[in-house]
């Protein structure tokens, strides 16, 4: 088998978010770890496009951040072509990877310095791997990378305050190209956009994938943009992955209830008048989760097993992965919800 | 005071809302009518910079200086209530006429309970004594579905969870029987299984007490669930107005059209998703003649110069020359 | 590539900034307010007066030769025995008033800026360090902080004062005796940067722009310097400000007490010490001048900075 680009094993990353110190002791309150992300394992072959879902807090901008470098993990490995990110600790070591893979952020009114000039911002990564010396050839892929993404060469000038949220968005995936990666993460590209924009962000991103054969890491919670956009879908809930199945699968064929629930909320666009669950409960905190199977409290088909015995992911014949007891049971229902046809 | 049967709840007439600043005066909101009936839930949908916030503070009263309203009317029962004294138009907003905005904790005031504020609401609409009112706040809070309310009304916003938050705005809104309900982007900031609880609720609320809804939104999803019509807006005009069933399958617009199509949907396989070009315009720079004309596949020589009035489409008002009564012209 | 030449020019860019600042938020606002530009003159005639004192003043009073105690203890021009030579008149050692406050003010800047610009150094650089770096360090140093602020302002000077005096030979403190100065004010007001940066710090470093810096790997040194740092000086700048004028009172009141500089290069403070022994009998504009002036200066930098404050606060416009 082909070594994947990226291969998280086990990754896990916790947050201590106790009290100070002195309110521990007069208050007689414990420590407090945040599990944000809890072992979660997945690849991603080269060209593909693998999202992860789910609601706040359900730990998939951390997998994000975690991927990048941007946090340590607790516990597991992420490789990328079999090299162990872990292993390097220098940043000389880490800056031929760094190059290869690259991030776009969520909110286009932070993500670029609001004192830097757009084409300073864009050449940073250039400069910072030392990929092209010279001012001149500097400015001249500026102006290549700003065409790339459908602005002008002269947008260079101007300053991020200048442009709309789309475009600021365009010129973040400019930076993100400009030392020109293999593997993209993007987090929540899209959900600070309007819809309109949104369409043009989506189509750039597919047209720069299909000329560059880049790699996503895809966040996001919203289901119909990720149904677009993946290849394969993973489904996170209280840092743990619930299903992770190719997408034309998970949305035809829902199996953990907590995915099945999830879909259910996708709004009615089409106006078939789709009969619909209402969706019970809400999301516990993650700093004190149910025992067991985490979404058991709202769970229809919830047992003793699956209050007390956590689930591992298991593999399904069509290639879905899911860690339900329910499903490994057989006593969760897993037909078509009539969000997909055939 | 009842209204004849056939006299809209809420007729807007004309509005026009301007901004006056240093470089010269932005129209935010251009000349647009409609009206909402009795009972009915009518969705604005539009992208950010549209003008459907501005029109639901106008509404209740509620727009930030320097905003003001420059012309038209807003008619509530028949009772103009744009030109109201704030003092009046406060006893407007909290009886006849409820809000519920986008984050529940910009409703509530963070140092007094829940119970308290709701309270406090109930007696100042209502002539009841406070042991009445409480009981009608447990009864409201339990409506919208917050469990073990007799226990839960001592406690404070803090305490309460995002959706829970937004619940009990919505009880906070429905204290005095309203008539009618304005939401800016109730469901915005939560979460996708909660949004669908609180859509949910209100559609169920509606129904049950008559309630007519103003439901301002960017999510045409949200739309499609509750609306009965909808108002699409773009650069502060309304481009098209209509049964939400009629204009979100057979959009007329090309702007409404353009949006739909934008919208990725699961189950249908598009490699690409319909794009529109470029971005609405900022409030300094809207082009002459029809607002969307730079954007629009379908433009032609009039659309550059003059701008569309809204003209009756059947069951729709959709103001685009494409429709005007000569037909397409140049 | 033409399109991206105009990039280069570097006269190009300062006309852009010149520009920008003149149709930006903070030159409407200063135009729109009276009261900022009367402030804002005032400032700029004091410091003008001050630092051209050796061009402009009537007389150098620093310059032994000139002087003539024949001319001690002279009133004000418009009084009946004044001189039209001396203005505001004179003081006991026959020095024209208005020349020893301009040359006065001198060293009151002086010690003001000076004292301002090491408070800002150790200030902004022990919170940048501690906003972004965080744990252990940050804790040290906002306990540092936290010590240097229980002991008031002037207490530290005088102290340091009172060390520089018994460590140093007479001569020597009386040359030494700025820069002692400015340490003991720099020293003692650095806090107030230093947790203002922390704070803002803080914000930045969770905004994505700095992450998008750590993804490409830029040290941390050129995160905080580049991208940082640039998007904090608001805050700090008013600080500074306001600073500027803390730091002149507190110039004034030690020269005042007799800790600051030597009588022979005077500031506004030991003016005003000089002239207090005189006020009751009757040479009243030897202290009243310099103090009016010391008044009027801080009142104006105090305006200006109340208004920076304004102005570069969003929330505010």
């Amino acid at each position: 088998m082909v070594e994947p680009l990226l291969r998280v094993a086990d990754l896990a990353r916790y947050f201590d978010v106790s009290p100070p110190w002195l309110n521990r002791v007069l208050e007689g309150q414990g420590r407090a770890i945040l599990k944000a992300v809890d072992g979660v394992n997945f690849t991603i072959p080269k060209g593909e496009t693998f999202s992860i879902v789910g609601e706040s807090g359900c730990g998939k901008s951390t997998v994000a951040r975690l991927v990048v470098g941007l946090y340590r993990p607790t516990r597991g490995s992420i490789s990328f072509e079999g090299h162990d990110l872990a292993s390097l600790t220098t940043r000389a070591q880490m800056a031929p990877l760094r190059r290869r893979l690259q991030m776009i952020f969520q909110d286009p009114f932070a993500s670029l310095n609001p004192r830097w000039r757009v084409a300073d911002i864009i050449a940073e990564p250039i400069r910072a791997f030392g990929l092209i010396e010279g001012r001149q050839a500097i400015l001249d892929r500026v102006g290549q990378l700003l065409r790339q993404v459908k602005l002008a060469p002269v947008d260079g000038e101007k300053y991020p305050h200048e442009f709309s949220g789309g475009q600021r968005q365009r010129i973040s995936i400019a930076r993100a190209l400009a030392s020109q990666p293999d593997f993209l993460v993007c987090d929540e590209p899209t959900s600070a956009l309007d819809v309109s924009v949104q369409a043009q962000i989506l189509n750039l991103m597919k047209d720069l994938q299909r000329q560059l054969g880049l790699t996503y890491l895809f966040i996001s919670h919203n289901l119909a943009v990720v149904y677009h956009i993946s290849d394969r879908v993973a489904v996170m809930y209280l840092g743990r992955m619930a299903e992770v199945a190719p997408t034309k699968i998970l949305f035809r064929r829902p199996r953990h209830p907590y995915t099945r629930m999830l879909l259910d909320t996708i709004p009615d666009l089409a106006m078939t008048g789709r009969q619909r669950q209402p969706v019970a409960g809400e999301v516990p905190s993650p700093i004190d989760p149910p025992t067991g199977c985490a979404f058991h409290p709202r769970c229809p088909h919830a047992n003793d097993r699956c209050r007390s015995e956590r689930p591992e992911p298991r593999a399904l014949p069509d290639g879905a992965l899911v860690a339900c007891h329910g499903v490994e049971e057989g006593r969760v229902p897993d037909g078509p919800i009539g969000l997909v046809q055939g | 005071m009842v209204a004849p049967a056939n006299q809209p709840l809420l007729q807007v007439s004309n509005l026009r809302i301007e901004f006056p600043t240093r470089r010269g005066t932005l129209v935010a909101v251009d000349d647009i009518s409609f009206h909402i009936d009795p009972g009915e839930v009518l969705g604005v949908v539009g992208e950010s910079g549209a003008g459907k916030s501005l029109t639901g503070a106008a509404i209740i009263g509620l727009l930030e200086p320097p905003g003001r309203i420059a012309g038209g009317q807003i008619l509530f029962d028949g009772q103009r209530i744009d030109n109201l004294p704030y003092e009046s138009m406060r006893r407007i907003r909290g009886k006849q006429i409820g809000a519920v905005f986008q984050d529940p904790l910009t409703s509530l005031n963070p140092l007094y309970s829940i119970g308290r504020q709701l309270i406090e609401t109930i007696t100042t609409h209502l002539p009841l004594s406070d042991s009445e009112a409480r009981k009608r706040a447990i009864d409201l809070l339990a409506e919208v579905g917050i469990p073990s309310a007799e226990r839960r009304i001592d406690q404070y916003p803090h305490q309460f969870s995002g959706g829970m938050r937004q619940r009990v705005v919505i009880a906070l809104a429905l204290c005095a029987n309203p008539r009618l309900i304005v939401a800016d982007e109730p469901t915005t900031a939560l979460d996708v299984s909660i949004q669908a609880q609180i859509i949910a609720l209100l559609k169920k609320l509606c129904r049950e007490h008559g309630t007519a809804v103003m439901l301002v939104t960017h999510d045409m999803g949200v739309i499609a669930e509750t609306a009965d019509r909808v108002a699409v807006m773009y650069a502060g005009r309304i481009a098209e107005i209509g049964p939400a069933r009629q204009v979100i399958k057979h959009a007329l617009h090309p702007y409404t059209e353009g949006l739909m199509g934008s919208i990725p949907t699961v189950g249908a396989d598009a490699e690409r998703l319909v794009q529109i070009e470029g971005a609405m315009p900022r409030l300094t720079e809207i082009p002459a003649g029809c607002a969307y004309n730079p954007r629009c596949p379908k433009v032609f020589d009039r659309c550059r110069i003059e701008r569309p009035e809204p003209v009756a489409v059947g069951p729709t008002g959709v103001a685009c020359w494409l429709y005007a009564k000569e037909g397409p012209r140049g | 590539m033409a399109e991206t030449e105009i990039l280069s020019s570097p006269g190009a860019r300062l006309v852009d900034v010149v520009r920008r600042f003149f149709e930006g938020d903070v030159f409407y606002s200063f135009r729109r307010s009276p009261v900022v530009i009367v402030a804002f003159a005032v400032t700029v005639i004091f410091f003008l007066g001050a630092f051209l004192a050796p061009w402009l003043a009537p007389h150098n009073t620093f310059d032994a030769a000139t002087l003539n105690l024949l001319d001690a203890f002279k009133p004000p021009a418009w009084k009946a025995d004044g001189d039209r030579s001396f203005p505001i008149g004179t003081d006991d050692q026959g020095r024209d008033v208005l020349s020893t406050i301009m040359y006065g003010m001198r060293v009151s800047l002086l010690v003001g800026f000076c004292s301002v610009a090491l408070a800002l150094a150790i200030g902004v650089t022990l919170g940048l360090l501690s906003g972004y770096i965080g744990g252990a360090l940050d804790a040290l140093i906002m306990r540092v902080a936290d010590v240097q602020l229980s002991f008031p302002a002037i207490l530290v000077a005088l102290l340091i004062d009172g060390l520089a005096r018994s460590f140093l030979p007479r001569s020597m403190h009386e040359e030494l005796a700025i820069y002692v100065l400015v340490l003991a004010i720099g020293a003692s007001n650095w806090v107030q940067f230093a947790r203002t940066m922390r704070g803002s710090v803080m914000v930045e470093k969770g905004r994505e722009y700095v992450q998008a810096a750590r993804v490409i790997g830029i040290h941390p040194a050129m995160i905080m310097v580049r991208h940082v740092l640039p998007n904090v000086t608001g805050p700090v700048l008013v600080i500074a400000t306001l600073a500027l004028a803390v730091a002149i009172l507190t110039e004034a009141t030690l020269s005042f007490l007799g800790v600051g500089v030597p009588p022979t290069q005077p500031s506004l403070g030991t003016l005003i010490r000089i002239g207090n022994n005189f006020l009751f009998s009757g040479e009243w504009w030897m202290t009243i001048f310099p103090g009016a002036a010391l008044v009027l200066l801080v009142l104006a930098v105090n305006l200006l900075g109340d208004w920076l404050r304004d102005a570069l606060n969003p929330k505010l416009r």
